[in-house]
């Protein structure tokens, strides 16, 4: 549905009498007859524009349908894009500003061994439709802000820092804004001339780079942000990028006693390692619907599932997205991200962040 | 069933597994865009068929319009239950991702709430494919369908209770998890059933509702016209979902077993059992669409969770398997197999000569005892 006029004609598609004349199917399966980006219950959007601002990252403009409830500076959104027959789930942060009503704009760095990024830089035209969710996460600005923003950020993780710059632009923030981005070269800092001409236009931004690909300036080290802003203890401090970056931020943080001043943006699970004893796996895994069974091992319930011929519906991953939810009639599981075992019978399981941990049955 | 069928081997088993194993692995390794293109379209195409059927009810009062109107609704309900609800609701389309197409998620237009229907059919049907006492598709704990049920004087009325079968089929379906015959022996509690009778209740007004007061009413003077239509829609897809459903394990020529021939089975003798089990309808392209692709239930009950549409591709090679292991691959034009179906209603309704008597089954000989 359009942005304006049409809240009635949404309340009345989603009134009880027309939902009891779309009974079982619901109204969205008629509106999608007539043009797919209508909804009564879910985001979706067009992609207007696709843009590749450096060698490996792709630039995406996004115009939602009305049931977008919009975001604050820094959230990403779950991305679902149908990809050979299959919806692919990944999480994305949203770059654009989030004062004002524009379209969203999300930049993606291109993992050559990846699926959806790689397909979206190389296959996706304008006129996609795309299903999004509501906007999430807790990397935002605070509602008091206080006089000065930090924020670091390496690789494609200039995306929320750079929906929080834009937006302390916009709504004219009369505070310090202090940027400090990591890349391996000039050539890819995605958002560079915007970056230049924000720092030439508001004397309150400054703009700093360090490139990981010289030997001068390295990886993150205390001394890069003294060089710039002594008094960043002060600041309040966000980070986003590659897990080392993060780790390295985070640990001088904490060794300054202020890490209460930092928020952190992860974007990929630190690793999934085996945290068990292997002498509890050697239960069998049975994935019930397909008649499979496996001896468990270390690895996760959806990388066995697939070791196994099955093609398990899933997402990010990583735990966020529920895609790969499935029915566990039974059996022990183990959560990789925090080596909690959970023997509740009849319970959806995430299959990427659990492992088998002795018998389990698996209904897929 | 009077079909003499070969026992084959642990070993023979093994290789027909493996050889089974192969076409799904190829059939997975496969699956994108083109089935999803084919069910997207399956979908819109039953959408639309709604649409124009209810519009065409509108006015229903001219009786070109009521006959047009209620065959494309008939022919709306038959792809949504069919090709889209059975199929859908396997998980065939699970891989996609797509909630509207995932298996846990589908409702489909019928008064069977989606729920007990998986479990009655993706599991207990499927898993116990043809076991007497184990499949309760075997005569729905309604009907005589096998010599080996054991003949009562209640069965006097097989055809009786098949013709009420097939006209409220949906009902017939709704009520299928409730099992019945065990609720009247004492073997399952009615308060057992109370989670699954309130299911049936919130679907069956929902879908009553719609079907017999909404859209009537908002025919205005001609919700009779309505009415009717929507009432014969329903009729014709229950007719026909009975008459496919009923070919597809009844006919002459399909095997039963016992349970004890099928204790710690091996994978292999699930897949033996599965193509002895079934039965095939042929037909051309649009009876196949029509059918839900149950036309070809060898391959579907080989692997129930891959695309229908596919079946068609690889039922060549199930045959050419089927033949080279000496297994009976039952298949015949509709008219015949339905035939084949109702004069087994009529001959299980009489009660078979007084003798002690142990009947061939597909693959061994079982005491008659019934489920």
């Amino acid at each position: 549905m359009k942005n304006h006029d049409t809240g009635l004609t949404r309340r009345f598609l989603a009134s009880r009498v027309v939902t009891a004349l779309a009974e079982p199917h619901g109204v969205d399966r008629y509106l999608n007859l007539v043009n797919p980006l209508w909804s009564v219950r879910d985001v979706r959007a067009r992609v207007v524009a696709i843009a590749r601002r450096t060698p490996d990252t792709v630039t995406m403009t996004l115009r939602p349908n009305g049931l977008w409830a919009g975001a604050r500076a820094g959230q990403y959104v779950r991305f679902g894009v149908d990809i050979d027959g299959v919806r692919r789930i990944r999480c994305f942060s949203l770059a654009g500003s989030a004062a004002g009503a524009g379209p969203l704009e999300i930049t993606a760095k291109v993992n050559p061994a990846g699926t959806v990024t790689r397909w979206l830089a190389t296959r996706a035209r304008p006129g996609l439709l795309v299903h999004l969710s509501q906007a999430e996460g807790e990397f935002t600005l605070p509602d008091q802000v206080g006089p000065h923003v930090l924020l670091i950020s390496g690789g494609s993780g200039i995306t929320p820092t750079m929906s929080i710059a834009r937006t302390l632009r916009d709504v004219r923030y009369p505070g310090r804004v202090t940027i400090l981005h990591y890349a391996r070269t000039p050539d890819d800092v995605v958002y560079r001339a915007e970056l230049a001409r924000l720092a030439r236009t508001c004397p309150r931004f400054t703009v700093t780079y360090r490139y990981t690909g010289s030997k001068r300036n390295g990886h993150f080290r205390a001394q890069h942000l003294r060089a710039i802003t002594p008094d960043y203890a002060d600041a309040h401090a966000f980070v986003c990028g590659p897990a080392g970056l993060l780790d390295a931020v985070s640990r001088h943080w904490a060794a300054e006693g202020i890490s209460d001043r930092l928020r952190i943006e992860r974007f990929t699970v630190a690793g999934a390692p085996f945290l068990g004893d292997p002498g509890t796996v050697a239960g069998e895994l049975w994935f019930s619907r397909s008649g499979i069974r496996v001896p468990g091992d270390g690895r996760t319930l959806l990388e066995q599932a697939e070791a196994a011929g099955l093609r398990p519906a899933f997402g990010c991953r990583m735990g966020i997205c529920h895609t790969c939810g499935s029915h566990k009639p039974e059996g022990p599981v183990r959560d990789v991200r925090t080596g909690v075992i959970s023997a509740e019978p009849d319970e959806q399981v995430r299959l990427c962040v659990n492992t088998p941990a002795g018998d389990v049955e698996i209904a897929i | 069933m009077g079909t003499s069928t070969p026992q084959l081997t642990e070993e023979q088993l093994a290789a027909l597994a493996d050889e089974l194993d192969e076409i799904r692995r190829e059939l997975v390794d496969d699956l994108g865009d083109e089935d999803a293109a084919y069910i997207r379209g399956i979908v819109a195409t039953g959408q639309r068929l709604e649409a124009l059927g209810r519009a065409l009810l509108w006015a229903g009062w001219f009786p070109p319009a009521w006959l047009a109107g209620t065959a494309a609704l008939s022919v709306a309900k038959i792809l949504d239950n069919m090709e889209v609800g059975h199929n859908v609701m396997h998980g065939q389309y699970d891989w996609m991702g797509d909630p509207t197409l995932n298996s846990k998620m589908f409702e489909w237009d019928t008064v069977c709430p989606a729920e007990q229907w998986r479990h009655t059919h993706n599991y207990v049907h499927h898993t116990y494919t043809n076991i007497l006492g184990k499949d309760r598709d075997i005569g729905y704990g309604l009907l005589r369908m096998l010599d080996e049920q054991r003949w009562r004087p209640y069965y006097r009325g097989n055809p009786v209770y098949a013709v009420v079968l097939m006209l409220a089929f949906e009902w017939g379906v709704m009520l299928h998890d409730l099992e019945i015959d065990r609720l009247l022996s004492g073997r399952r509690k009615w308060s057992d059933t109370k989670g699954i009778r309130r299911q049936m209740w919130h679907k069956g007004v929902k879908q009553t509702l719609k079907d017999y007061v909404l859209f009537p009413l908002l025919s205005g003077p001609g919700a009779m016209a309505t009415l009717t239509g929507n009432a014969v829609a329903n009729l014709v897809r229950n007719v026909w979902a009975f008459s496919i459903i009923f070919c597809g394990h009844f006919p002459d020529g399909v095997a039963s077993f016992s349970e004890d021939e099928c204790e710690d089975e091996s994978r292999g003798h699930w897949y033996y059992r599965q193509m002895l089990g079934s039965a095939n309808i042929d037909g051309g392209k649009l009876f196949h669409i029509l059918s839900g692709n149950l036309g070809f239930q060898i391959e579907h009950h080989i692997f129930p969770d891959i695309p229908a549409w596919r079946y068609q591709r690889i039922a060549p090679r199930v045959r050419e398997i089927c033949d080279r292991y000496g297994l009976n691959y039952t298949t015949g034009p509709l008219g015949k197999q339905v035939g084949s179906v109702w004069r087994k209603i009529y001959r299980l309704a009489r009660r078979p000569p007084d003798r002690p008597r142990t009947v061939l089954t597909g693959a061994s000989r079982v005491p008659a005892e019934a489920a």
